[in-house]
């Protein structure tokens, strides 16, 4: 086919040699051992985003966040000085759950003046200072100052709201996302405050299903019936024009013609009623005409950037105007709670509304396949009867590369464990 | 009885006790619960009048509307929803998508 120019090396892949062009073990994907030191090595360490500040638009806005992955639950607050800041959702006192509602493992949001603990009234402030302990002369040597909430680093890039359970993150948030991924602070993703939220408990690893959105390669056999039966013979194969990595991190752009501007029987009948599908809405807001951050592969008709920051993150920004998240959770080596959400402008008719509503539907229809396939795949995997030596594509560079990033951590943690025993003589 | 929806779509009010519902996961469960026999009549119904509905509707602003608009505009998703059922698969279920569920928790009203 070869729609598009490949890098001098004559592939994408060997643009980036660190990432060889040698078959690829899924082994990551189905290894008890492996997950439980992925759990150190990724998510104790890397930054992860847990929210949007629109999420907690005053002083004493609050979400919990629960994280099996880590094993435990977080609290993230604004406090009084209107900063965004996370603490370990537990007790001092005596270990409690601090902030939920009728089920421990259910997250819960709102807005409260101080936090107060269900068991024996011990309370937090928004800063996480213990203020109050019940009957506090029947204690010990109590020193409240010395009994504030657990602190975890946190901090707030482009308005996604991001925590690092490591004692000491080894980097910044923005030294970690690095210079692909911080340009995107300019783009006005404030301006999108129409959320659709989703979430899903997925029967296969996180990195399986976060591979299915980082290649496009499979979308004409998965998903034949995003294009119309009359468009579905020209959806043969496909090839994305520009693939870009930097660190961990990763993007893929497409690009294409709007659809607005498709021939009417490439459209569903449903999608020229409400004028939008799949693909969001045909009628764009204005948002200037400068993205930054954007295309930075410059592509003519841009239509998508895909930007995966590490580790579970997905930022899918549409050139129509709208963009939406993923975000992969781990619960087990084998399964994973999936978040996405897609934001849009504020909608000021029905029509608009209606339009929202389209797309909302359609990711959903095809997310599922996405879903049901996935967890065979597991299956599969799990049967360790086809070998472990999976060819990829150039078309799947950004798995290739996810996989490789994600082993790179996981040897580096294990590397440093090692150290540590031999050094201490254990 | 008052009627749910604006005289103008008396034509859709026998469908609208069953599918004016406000929130996806209602529309969704209505959906799942349905036959192609009881969705195709409602979509053949409702689908030719999405456009005028839509132009209804847009003469009530968004935040603060009465009644009838507000169910009109919900009698839309509904039709939105039977769509994909009537013109992407052709059955209620999503091809391919085994026991997969994926939750719509949040979403703006109306």
């Amino acid at each position: 086919m070869a729609l598009y120019p490949k890098p001098a090396e004559g592939s994408w892949t060997s643009h980036y040699p660190d990432v060889g062009t040698g078959f690829v073990s899924y082994e990551d994907s189905i290894s008890p051992e492996f997950y439980a030191d992925e759990r150190e090595a990724v998510f104790k360490r890397a930054w992860l985003n847990v929210g949007r500040v629109e999420e907690l638009p005053r002083p004493g806005s609050y979400f919990t966040k629960e994280l099996e992955v880590a094993g435990t639950s977080l609290i993230v607050v604004r406090d009084k000085q209107g900063e965004v800041r996370a603490f370990h959702n537990i007790c001092r006192h005596r270990g409690n759950k601090l902030v939920w509602q009728d089920y421990p493992r259910e997250e819960v949001s709102g807005t409260v003046r101080q936090f107060t603990c269900k068991y024996h009234g011990w309370r937090y402030g928004l800063d996480g200072a213990c203020t109050f302990v019940q009957q506090e002369s029947e204690f010990f040597d109590l020193d409240k100052n010395a009994y504030g909430l657990v602190p975890v680093h946190c901090d707030v890039w482009a308005g996604f709201v991001f925590v690092n359970l490591a004692k000491e993150p080894p980097q910044s948030l923005r030294e970690f996302l690095g210079p692909m991924i911080t340009p995107l602070e300019g783009y006005p993703f404030d301006r999108m405050t129409e959320r659709y939220d989703f979430r899903a408990d997925i029967d296969c690893n996180w990195k399986i299903f976060l591979d299915a959105f980082q290649e496009y390669y499979h979308v004409p056999f998965l998903h034949p019936q995003e294009a119309t039966p009359a468009a579905r013979d020209k959806m043969t194969g496909f090839e994305a024009p520009h693939y870009q990595l930097d660190g961990p991190h990763r993007m893929v752009t497409a690009d294409g013609v709007p659809r607005r501007l498709w021939p009417d029987d490439f459209q569903y009948p449903i999608e020229i009623a409400t004028r939008s599908g799949l693909f969001g809405p045909w009628d764009e807001p204005d948002l200037g005409a400068d993205l930054p951050g954007t295309n930075p592969g410059k592509v003519k008709n841009w239509a998508i950037d895909n930007f995966q920051i590490f580790p579970n993150l997905e930022i899918l920004v549409w050139a129509s105007g709208w963009y939406l998240t993923y975000r992969f959770w781990p619960t087990s080596h084998n399964t994973h709670r999936f978040e996405g959400t897609l934001f849009f402008p504020k909608a000021e008719t029905a029509s608009q509304r209606a339009a929202q509503e389209c797309a909302a539907v359609m990711f959903k229809e095809f997310a599922l396949q996405d879903a049901g396939t996935l967890a065979g795949t597991q299956e599969g995997l799990e049967s360790r009867a086809a070998g472990d030596e999976f060819p990829l594509s150039d078309q799947e560079l950004l798995v290739r590369h996810f996989h490789h990033a994600v082993g790179t951590w996981v040897e580096d943690y294990r590397r440093s464990r090692e150290a540590r025993t031999t050094s201490t003589g254990v | 009885m008052s009627s749910l929806l604006p005289a103008d779509f008396a034509d859709l009010e026998p469908f609208a006790g069953t599918w004016c519902l406000p929130t996806e996961p209602e529309r969704w469960a209505r959906r799942m619960a349905s036959t192609m026999a009881e969705m195709e009549p409602f979509y053949r119904a409702a689908f030719p009048r999405i456009r005028d509905a839509l132009a209804y509707c847009d003469k009530f602003p968004l935040d603060d509307m009465p009644d009838q608009p507000r169910h009109l505009l919900e009698l839309v998703h509904s039709v939105i929803m039977v769509a994909m059922c009537v013109e992407v698969w052709h059955q209620p279920k999503v091809i391919d998508s085994g026991a997969a569920e994926l939750h719509r928790i949040g979403e703006p009203l109306p």
